[in-house]
């Protein structure tokens, strides 16, 4: 008896193969096609589209900062922009004065941005919903000011300028496309940081606390300390971002650190899906093409699409861009899962 | 000791415009237990109408009159189209809405008015009075907050329709089953927070002066203010915004440089949350679980 093609595929997918390969083997494939693909990008792309690029990536790991804390754990924060100025400074600060080398920056600026998170999420612990959010907007709105006001570290309305990076020597790589690899590994290596931390016990705690707070202090779940965590590791990852931004741009200042930074993180978060790490590449995307195409219209224009665009998603997609996928794609892979098709049986 | 009057009578003046914006935070609070990030974007909004009828010829209390009716409706329709999907939401949600709303407004200005900082006109003259403790500017802020919660309170007091305002703020379903329209009470209340915040801008445009930014600092102020009387409290936040602005000016004088004053704010709405998260009048909400 002959079985037809398509009825060989359909017992394939029953034992959770699709053309001869396991799902598994088929995740490794997407995983290496989009590192391929990462890696190929900037080879093909002129020097400024790769700068964008990296802006991306960076917007990205700062926007998946926000998630952990906003998405998954529901603290709803309106300043991180202020965490991404503390890793600027602190890397502009150590490269500009101490001369420490850029790379050996990265750690003490994440230190940094993570120590004030924490120091922050402390009272942040009595603020719940809009309090917070309230708590931090002020936080956002006074850090321009402050960072103009001591001026002997933040050199002041003008900044500070940083050493341009060298790339090592003999890896034939200029200076736009070497960052662009260096940020590329540090992105990566924070998604699966996150993902490792989100989708296990810690994880499990931080939804169960942003969903309902008391039942999972009666479940044991140290609410406190896990809400203080959460901050902290939320603002390391956008404090690195800000860290490394201070390395691409060449530059700091007060300015570009406005309150205006920070909402555009916001913006970036619902638009790729608040309580998705994914989400966060959307989210970057978001943030460094949609204004540089919408200021053809005018100057005022990029901030009225951030506007519209968080009207929009909140009414028509609250669950962001990924967020809306997700439920999809996992229908999708759940068809073809061994597990299932055993429970099938 | 006249240096210090002086100083606490300037900040009784700001504190009267913080007094005003507080009261509309409030007044939306308690409707809709929304925190309106876009109550200062809204002002200035306002404050921008004002200054284009005034251009345009009309006398000053004419076109008063004509921006509070606008930013009646305004704030009536605003909360009818755009923040009622998300009053039962989230409070992400919400919050994400009314931070859009910010956005939207502070880049509608930027784009009608340019972002030029513009003079903007005051309807009372600059003479010092009282032995030169305060100008007559500042006596004339003060007076039109005086006046302007006068008609609130009887509105409130006197009025049916206020009647069944603080009824469907107080309780929705028994307002309902009363036959009170909640719905339009409280587009009424973003109304009224609307009118207010105008009334802000238009007292604290010819200090600040004209751009689309000017309200984020008194915006801050006004929060503190709310939450240092109670952001449940119209009394209080009136109250507070008086306290906050005294304090700034003096804690401007004598204790630390004015390029810091937003930090001052955020200090003190950090310790006002953090020692008396009620505020002086607000009374505790107790959740059922």
């Amino acid at each position: 008896m002959t079985k037809s093609v398509l009825a060989l595929a359909a017992d394939d997918i029953r034992a959770g193969r699709y053309a001869g390969l396991s799902i598994g083997a088929w995740r490794w494939l997407a995983a290496g096609g989009a590192v391929a693909l990462a890696v190929a990008l900037p080879f093909a792309a002129s020097k400024y589209q790769v700068f964008e690029l990296t802006m991306v990536m960076i917007y990205a790991i700062a926007v998946l900062g926000l998630n952990i804390l906003t998405g998954y754990n529901g603290q709803i924060s309106l300043g991180h922009g202020g965490f991404f100025a503390a890793g600027a400074y602190t890397t502009a600060i150590l490269m500009q004065r101490y001369g420490v080398p850029y790379w050996a920056t990265l750690p003490p600026a994440a230190l940094v941005s993570f120590v004030l998170g924490v120091l922050f999420g402390l009272p942040a612990l009595r603020f719940e919903g809009p309090y917070l959010a309230l708590v931090t907007l002020a936080m956002a709105v006074a850090v321009p000011q402050f960072l103009k006001y001591f001026d002997t570290w933040t050199g002041g309305v003008q900044g500070i300028n940083l050493i341009k990076v060298k790339p090592p020597s003999g890896i034939g790589l200029d200076h736009d496309r070497w960052l662009y690899f260096v940020v590329l590994v540090i992105l990566v290596l924070a998604m699966r940081v996150a993902a490792n931390l989100l989708h296990g016990r810690s994880g499990r705690a931080l939804v169960a606390i942003r969903d309902h707070p008391i039942a999972a202090a009666a479940m044991g779940i140290p609410t406190a300390r896990y809400k203080t965590l959460a901050f902290g590791t939320s603002t390391m990852f956008t404090g690195v971002a800000g860290a490394l931004a201070a390395i691409v741009i060449g530059y700091v200042s007060p300015e570009g650190y406005s309150v205006f930074l920070s909402l555009s993180f916001l913006v970036g978060s619902a638009v790729g899906g608040i309580a998705t790490i994914g989400g966060a590449i959307v989210g970057g995307l978001f943030i460094q093409f949609v204004p540089n195409l919408a200021n053809d219209i005018s100057d005022a224009a990029p901030w009225a699409v951030y506007g519209l665009a968080m009207l929009l998603f909140m009414y028509a997609m609250p669950r962001g861009v990924v967020g809306s996928l997700e439920p999809w794609l996992r229908r999708l892979s759940r068809r073809i899962r061994p597990h299932d098709a055993a429970m099938r049986k | 000791m006249h240096e210090f009057l002086q100083q606490v009578f300037s900040g009784l003046a700001s504190g009267a415009v913080y007094a005003s914006l507080a009261l509309a935070l409030v007044m939306i609070y308690r409707s809709t237990e929304l925190v309106n990030f876009a109550q200062g974007e809204m002002a200035m909004f306002s404050t921008y109408i004002a200054w284009t009828l005034v251009n345009a010829g009309l006398p000053f209390w004419a076109a008063f009159v004509i921006t509070l009716a606008v930013s009646f409706l305004g704030g009536m329709a605003i909360e009818r189209v755009i923040v009622r999907p998300v009053e039962n939401a989230p409070v992400f949600a919400a919050v994400v809405v009314c931070i859009g709303l910010l956005l939207i407004f502070n880049s509608l200005a930027g784009f009608l008015f340019t972002y030029t900082v513009q003079d903007f006109p005051s309807p009372f003259p600059d003479r010092p009075v009282l032995g030169a403790l305060m100008t007559t500017r500042d006596l004339g802020v003060i007076a039109v907050t005086l006046v302007m919660l006068a008609l609130l309170f009887a509105f409130f007091r006197f009025t049916t329709t206020g009647l069944a305002m603080r009824a469907a703020a107080q309780n929705p379903e028994s307002a309902r089953l009363c036959g009170i329209r909640v719905g339009r009470m409280l587009a009424i209340g973003w109304g009224l927070a609307a009118l207010i915040g105008a009334t802000a801008g238009i007292m604290v445009a010819p200090v600040l002066f004209l751009d689309p930014n000017m309200m984020s600092g008194v915006l801050l102020y006004a929060f503190a203010g709310a939450l240092l009387g109670g952001i449940t409290s119209p009394v209080g936040a009136v109250v507070g915004g008086l306290i906050v602005g005294v304090t700034e000016n003096l804690v401007g004088t004598y204790l630390i440089a004015t390029q810091l004053k937003l930090t001052v704010a955020l200090a003190l709405i950090i310790i006002v949350l953090v020692l008396r998260p009620n505020g002086l009048f607000g009374t505790a909400v107790v959740r059922r679980v």
